[in-house]
């Protein structure tokens, strides 16, 4: 437990050190989804139609943008065989960056989400649901895309590989989270909003369990044979 | 006699499909030292990385206290420092707070800074304690990673060329540091091109055991080869 604490609080006073890496992420997301107003037109209805697509697809866009540095870095420059030769076990070390990367770059997204969902003349009824498909789907990006980070360390040329790896993965949060905000948005009264996401919900917090057992274990797999 | 701490028998270490050396025996006891020598391509770096687990051996068996670990290198990893060719240093951090983050994976307790600072103390470094990595001459990180063997106590050594980068006076540190705990009973491997003041060390020439110079095992890899 202390190492896990270790390991987070060096993540994100390097990521403080260094707000270039953090910021990046986000202001790709901004960026990125402000773009498609401009490309479709002002037409608020159609806006407001694909919204949730276009808020979860570049998402998953800008955390794929912070995975190559996950663990890269520290593959360079030593510190993960410092890692993996510490007391702390290698499973826990995972989790612990995958919570410093989510931390410094899902919820940023999270936090920027609303503000675009605005822009596109997303219904309000809809915002939190955005907000709680958000915070159930981002940590299984986080954790899905390290397993991605773990396994290219030792390939030439990994930042290429990890979409590949990553993207397939990413569908099933992508049609959840999209679902989610779907489906309330067709409902008529504001009553039955949460109902209607509900079954979308669990199963952004199914992947999202599912993907917490997974990525320690093969995250962990992966750094052992990335030594050799 | 005293019992050996750690023991290696017949090990074999085989990277990229190429035989870098075979059935090599080593065994240190506590307050010894042991040297590695032999030219570039000898296999020098690949045995330390195998001896601190980080590497499997092809063949053969590693034992601590007389305990079968090759497979189980968890066991020991606990009880050794190793300094690679790269420093394991973050160039946002300070000097202080590169330091304490590999000490802060020990059980110790996490504000012994007295000891922290005794460690750069050893190695001439608390002057710059405050400074960024980032700043530092390639011999200073050097002098900051080796404080980390002596920020966390631990039994064995495994050092890889530690002096490359240092000039007289450092060498002098490091040469005192090791005497040090070798006195406290601790045991130290080290490869070295240059010549490290050590009392009476054991030496291996791993050009004996590398089929790249000893072409007598080159022979006889050819002959297992032509086997199979």
């Amino acid at each position: 437990m202390k190492a896990f604490l270790n390991i987070v609080s060096r993540d994100l006073r390097l990521a403080l050190r260094q707000r270039s890496d953090v910021t990046m992420a986000v202001l790709f997301f901004i960026l990125t989804t402000t773009l498609f107003p401009f490309g479709l037109g002002p037409e608020p209805n159609l806006l407001a139609r694909i919204a949730p697509g276009i808020i979860w697809v570049t998402a998953l866009l800008s955390v794929l943008l912070s995975l190559e540095r996950l663990f890269l870095a520290d593959y360079e420059d030593g510190s993960l065989e410092q890692l993996v030769l510490s007391r702390a076990s290698l499973e826990s070390a995972v989790l612990a960056k995958v919570l410093a990367h989510w931390l410094t770059t899902g919820l940023p997204l999270m936090a920027a989400a609303p503000l675009i969902a605005l822009l596109f003349n997303m219904e309000s009824d809809a915002f939190i649901i955005l907000i709680i498909a958000m915070a159930l789907g981002t940590p299984s990006l986080s954790l899905i895309g390290a397993i991605a980070a773990t396994l290219t360390l030792g390939a030439r040329r990994g930042g290429i590989l990890i979409p590949l790896l990553v993207l397939p993965l990413y569908i099933p949060t992508l049609i959840f989270g999209v679902g989610a905000i779907d489906a309330t948005m067709n409902s008529l009264e504001a009553g039955v909003v949460l109902a209607n996401a509900k079954s979308h919900l669990m199963f952004l917090g199914a992947i999202f369990l599912v993907s917490l057992l997974i990525a320690p274990l093969a995250g962990a797999a992966a750094l052992r044979q990335a030594m050799e | 006699m005293v019992q050996s701490l750690f023991t290696g028998e017949k090990l074999t270490c085989i990277r990229g499909g190429r035989t870098v050396f075979t059935g090599l025996d080593l065994s240190i006891s506590q307050g010894e030292a042991l040297v590695l020598e032999g030219p570039n391509g000898s296999g020098k770096s690949s045995l330390i990385r195998l001896l601190s687990g980080l590497v499997r051996p092809r063949s053969g068996h590693l034992f601590w206290h007389g305990q079968d670990v090759t497979r189980e290198p968890e066991i020991y990893q606990q009880q050794l420092h190793y300094i690679g060719h790269r420093n394991a240093i973050k160039p946002v951090l300070t000097v202080l707070e590169n330091l304490s983050y590999w000490a802060g994976f020990s059980p110790e307790k996490p504000s012994d800074l007295s000891r922290l600072e005794q460690a750069l103390i050893q190695f001439n470094m608390l002057a710059l304690k405050d400074t960024p990595a980032n700043l530092l001459s390639s011999g200073q990180s050097r002098r900051l990673a080796l404080s980390r063997l002596l920020a966390t106590e631990k039994a064995l050594w495994l050092l890889d060329e530690p002096s490359v980068g240092l000039d007289v006076n450092s060498v002098a540190l490091l040469e005192t540091a090791i005497c040090a705990h070798r006195a406290k009973g601790g045991a130290v491997i080290l490869a070295t091109h240059t010549e490290i003041g050590l009392d009476t060390p054991q030496r291996i020439n791993l050009s004996n055991y590398s089929p790249l110079y000893n072409t007598a095992l080159l022979k006889q890899e050819h002959l297992e080869e032509s086997w199979i």
